[in-house]
């Protein structure tokens, strides 16, 4: 706990690194814009999202695809799904209290696969028998994220139910965390199960879903995703108080008149809803949600008003950061995301470690 | 009666003018072409229409030339602005080309996009070179290497029938986990297997499956085939032989552990009747090479 007179400097440094992680987004959010494998002039970005907005038909077809159906969707998804990632990391590793707790432990990537796996390996087969209805076939399209959406939220429903004690005393953190376990290694079998009967075209598509893309994903889904991470954010923001009385232990915050039990459920629920949305729309996106808490409170200390928003930054920053380098690495072909997240940020991570270590100090 | 007569008129050339919009979509000859599968980019070079093609996938590497194009990355994991950034008139794809929201936003961005049959056969080649032919406007020159390959086909079937007993054989794809892919019913390698006078001596599964040890030890296969890719991924020829669930099948035994190009033997491109005549006399020594016409060469 900081000093009474030490207060209201850490309020100006942690306001002052908020800004900063403001800026870094933003910045890459329009590198993420402007540049790519194609090369487009400003004066046609400028025209193209004229016509867009004027509802002109666009007079360069391609130049208004490319940035309008590709880039800006792109761009914003990259920037949510990281926030949503780094969001919940940091709102599970406070109330777990333990550093590596990300939201694969608590199932929600682990749902979701399970739930997208099952739509690419059996989704022909259980659909076969269902008349192509008018409202069936708009869905069509959106079954895999919806089925993903949905295993992700069952599965952490199923590991938080089982984590309640039979005594009425709740949630009991390590319980939480050994189902956990459990339950990601059923899923895991789950996965491999389907892997194992599926054809040749469904193993490609499935080993190529599980590692994440943000280029897949149009608007509608987008700003689904979109509406879907705000809205767990604003639930976040709402706890930070509790999540701070978290850190001096579970009894202790109960004593200071948090509801414990219910911030646990709040915060699976809205880690379910962050990760679950992200994860049905881009694929599983390793590390981000383990390290943009991290990268968060190593820059402006423990208080969750301060890093709650500070993480959803650097996620952002990491994911657009990430995907900025694989669109523009190896053109026109594109690998996957996954490997730059680690690659960007593991680096990263490292170095602001070492540098703590050295005890020279972050800020 | 002058209203009706109007109607049908406006029926039939809206009917007319919606048969004449995809194909004035995609610009015939056209000049900056973009190929998706190995098979197809085989049969655009054969179909003389190499130079146009800017771009390929990495399934794409025969002929040597299309090797050396920009490559848009795994036929199944396109991206839409990579492809774009090679200012395509016409893609050609492939059926399992993809994603499907790849190729969706490369139809919104106005590129003409033609996605090829799937039908790994002998049957499929011609249908595939038709298809090929059909979007460059070159069916002339199509017709006349679909005869070819057909003639060809028809030679070394005629070849591979005066051969007695099939050969068992087992064909591996990849190592996963540890546990050789091998390849079962319907797929393209126990097609080839079949066509070159062989028989898959892997049964009672579909597509590529990890193979238990002692399943593999089971089917004792007469001929042991791997792909260029995955041999070099298993560590070679030698490090093949030496595993434990191949060192005691009579492949190993008798020293026949075959080695071939994936794509020649896979692809079911124009060179399918030379991977089958290749494949038959690898699996039967006796096998007497028949005299191919429309041999295709790098060139």
């Amino acid at each position: 706990m900081d000093g009474a007179i030490a207060a209201p400097r850490a309020r100006v440094r942690s306001g002052s690194w908020i800004a900063l992680a403001v800026v870094a987004t933003a910045a890459l959010a329009l590198l993420g814009v402007l540049l790519g494998p194609v090369t487009l002039s400003l004066e046609q970005m400028v025209t193209a999202l004229g016509e867009a907005l004027s509802g002109a038909p666009p007079s360069d077809r391609g130049a208004s695809a490319i940035l309008l159906q590709i880039r800006l969707p792109r761009v914003l998804l990259g920037a949510v799904v990281g926030a949503g990632l780094a969001l919940s990391g940091c709102a599970l590793q406070g109330v777990f209290r333990n550093p590596l707790a990300d939201p694969g432990l608590v199932g929600v990537t682990a749902g979701a696969a399970v739930g997208a796996v099952t739509v690419i390996v059996l989704g022909e087969h259980l659909l076969s028998g269902l008349d192509e209805g008018a409202v069936f076939v708009l869905l069509r399209p959106y079954l895999l994220p919806i089925a993903a959406f949905l295993g992700a939220g069952l599965v952490t429903l199923l590991i938080f139910q089982l984590a309640r004690d039979g005594q009425g005393r709740g949630l009991s953190v390590a319980t939480l965390l050994l189902a956990g376990v459990a339950v990601n290694a059923i899923a895991a079998a789950v996965i491999g199960g389907l892997t194992y009967v599926s054809d040749d075209q469904q193993l490609r598509d499935l080993t190529f879903w599980s590692m994440g893309n943000l280029g897949g994903a149009d608007w509608t889904a987008t700003l689904l995703a979109c509406a879907a991470i705000l809205l767990a954010l604003m639930g976040v923001l709402r706890l930070t108080r509790a999540l701070d009385l978290f850190q001096i232990g579970e009894r202790a915050a109960f004593h200071s008149g948090v509801d414990v039990e219910r911030v646990k459920w709040r915060v699976g629920a809205l880690s379910a809803l962050a990760v679950g949305a992200g994860t049905a729309v881009a694929g599983p996106i390793g590390f981000i949600g383990l390290v943009g808490p991290h990268l968060a409170r190593l820059l402006a200390g423990p208080s969750h008003r301060v890093i709650v928003p500070l993480s959803a930054l650097m996620g952002a920053s990491l994911a657009l950061s990430s995907d900025l380098f694989v669109r523009l690495i190896i053109p026109p072909a594109e690998p996957p995301i996954g490997l730059a997240t680690s690659l960007i940020g593991g680096p990263f991570f490292l170095w602001l470690l070492m540098r703590r270590a050295r005890g020279g100090g972050v800020a | 009666m002058g209203l009706r007569c109007c109607l049908t008129f406006c029926a039939v050339l809206s009917v007319a003018l919606l048969n004449a919009l995809p194909a004035s979509a995609a610009p015939l000859d056209p000049a900056r072409l973009v190929v998706i599968g190995g098979d197809l980019t085989e049969i655009v070079y054969a179909l003389g229409a190499g130079r146009q093609v800017v771009g390929v996938d990495t399934t794409s590497n025969f002929p040597p030339e299309a090797a050396a194009l920009e490559t848009v990355g795994y036929m199944r994991r396109l991206s839409a602005e990579g492809v774009l950034s090679l200012e395509p008139d016409l893609v050609l794809a492939a059926a399992d080309a993809g994603p499907d929201a790849a190729l969706a936003q490369l139809r919104a961005a106005g590129v003409a996009i033609a996605i090829g049959p799937d039908n790994p056969s002998p049957e499929g080649v011609l249908e595939k070179i038709a298809f090929v032919g059909d979007a460059l406007g070159r069916e002339a020159m199509a017709d006349a290497l679909a005869q070819r390959i057909q003639a060809d086909m028809g030679l070394v079937r005629a070849a591979v029938s005066q051969l007695d007993q099939p050969v068992r054989a087992m064909f591996i794809l990849s190592v996963r986990g540890g546990a050789l892919m091998a390849a079962g019913g319907g797929t393209s390698a126990d097609a080839m297997i079949t066509l070159s006078g062989g028989a898959n001596a892997v049964s009672g599964f579909e597509g590529y499956k990890p193979l238990s040890a002692e399943i593999a030890i089971a089917a004792a296969p007469e001929v042991i085939i791997a792909p260029a890719h995955a041999a070099k991924a298993l560590g070679g020829l030698e490090a093949i032989k030496a595993r434990p669930e191949l060192v005691a099948t009579p492949a190993v035994e008798t020293d026949r552990v075959l080695i071939m190009d994936g794509m020649l033997l896979l692809g079911f491109g124009p060179r399918t009747p030379q991977a089958v005549a290749e494949l038959a006399s690898l699996l039967h020594v006796d096998f007497k090479l028949p005299e191919l016409t429309g041999r295709l060469e790098a060139n």
